[in-house]
């Protein structure tokens, strides 16, 4: 069984992980669309720390015995490499739009400069 | 003075038709020459968001203003950019209407009555809004409609004013509205968060019925796993809009 300490710590900092998330929205820090992964990690987190029962019922599924709150660790990793793998996609996006952005900043630059020379 | 058609006060007034349009080849060239033939002395302004295709050509060939964005921002960067566009040139009123083809041109003038009347900042075109010997005649899918009518719930409950049909684009705004959308407009899905922000900067916001037509080319870009997402992030957009402060529109020195 998982130690309740473990319960209640993991409890608090899912959850202030969720609170903190949805501020950044608030202060329009972070945009929706990016904030989505980050909640579904605070809020599944919470839940297995909270779901004492439930936590080891998972753990026994997929073989863990000795000690449930490894579960914990696994999605916890899981989710953070959902997150990254996001962003990598995210990074990917916006370094090709930079690109274009300069790209079509030298071209204006070079009409403008036509325009008032010619 | 004696009331007249509201649509005369458009001559003093300077009218702009934001026209956010993403790979409409197609479809362009028709509401570019439906939003002429209204008749309502707006100047149309396309804004091409990305397009791969020659959307900005034929746009351009057939009289319009195009906005080329350099890649594809969404409807809600897309129509932002016209808005940003109409609030900076000084109109003092602009329509949107989709570049797809949806929205009919020839209704516009009862969606523009209210905000030319100055009875409202934002007028919003509605599918669902009651009128006279006139059933439903909007054809959409089920859980689609059913998304429509539960974000319509939530939105009436946050405005307190029945809404029906908080999805639609279809839209007149004033000066003010111009002034709040230009500098602050959400992403992805806008209308809805839209309506709700207009409330809560004190905007006054009606809904004229009207009937929108098939989409001309394309398909709509909500699908049903993108409904979901969108349900879900328009839901919490609108939660957490609850706790923002609003900053009321000024009044722009002129």
């Amino acid at each position: 069984m998982t130690p309740l300490i473990v319960s209640i710590l993991g409890s608090i900092a899912s959850f202030a992980l969720v609170l903190v998330v949805l501020e950044l929205i608030r202060s329009r820090r972070l945009r929706e669309r990016y904030a989505l992964l980050w909640l579904a990690t605070g809020l599944v987190l919470t839940a297995l720390s909270a779901w004492r029962g439930g936590l080891n019922t998972i753990a026994g599924w997929v073989g863990v015995r000795s000690y449930p709150p490894a579960v914990l660790f696994a999605v916890g990793v899981f989710f953070i490499l959902a997150v990254l793998l996001h962003y990598s996609t995210v990074i990917s996006r916006l370094s090709d739009q930079n690109v274009l952005l300069a790209q079509r900043l030298a071209l204006l630059e070079e009409e403008l400069r036509d325009g008032v020379e010619g | 003075m004696a009331p007249r058609p509201a649509a005369h006060r458009l001559a003093a007034l300077r009218g702009v038709a934001v026209v956010p349009a993403y790979n409409e080849e197609a479809s362009i060239a028709g509401v570019i020459r439906e939003l002429r033939a209204a008749e309502l002395d707006l100047d149309v302004i396309v804004v091409d968001d990305g397009s791969t295709d020659r959307t900005a050509d034929v746009a351009r060939a057939h009289g319009a203003r195009v906005l080329r964005l350099p890649f594809n921002l969404g409807i809600g960067g897309a129509v932002q950019t016209g808005f940003r566009f109409a609030f900076e040139q000084g109109y003092d009123v602009a329509v949107r209407v989709d570049g797809d083809g949806q929205h009919d041109p020839a209704q516009l003038r009862a969606v523009l009555e209210p905000v030319l009347r100055d009875e409202a900042d934002v007028a919003i075109g509605s599918r669902f809004a009651p009128r006279q010997g006139d059933p439903d005649g909007y054809r959409s899918s089920r859980s689609r409609r059913i998304g429509i009518r539960i974000l319509a719930a939530v939105v009436s409950r946050l405005v307190g004013q029945r809404l029906t049909d908080t999805t639609s684009g279809f839209q007149a705004l004033n000066r003010r509205g111009i002034a709040l959308f230009a500098r602050d407009y959400p992403h992805d899905y806008p209308e809805v968060e839209a309506t709700v922000m207009a409330f809560r900067s004190r905007l006054r916001l009606v809904e004229v019925p009207v009937s929108m037509r098939e989409r001309g080319g394309g398909r709509s870009s909500i699908t049903a796993l993108r409904s979901i997402y969108y349900m879900v992030k328009v839901l919490l957009a609108l939660f957490v809009g609850l706790f923002r402060r609003t900053v009321l529109p000024e009044e722009e020195p002129r």
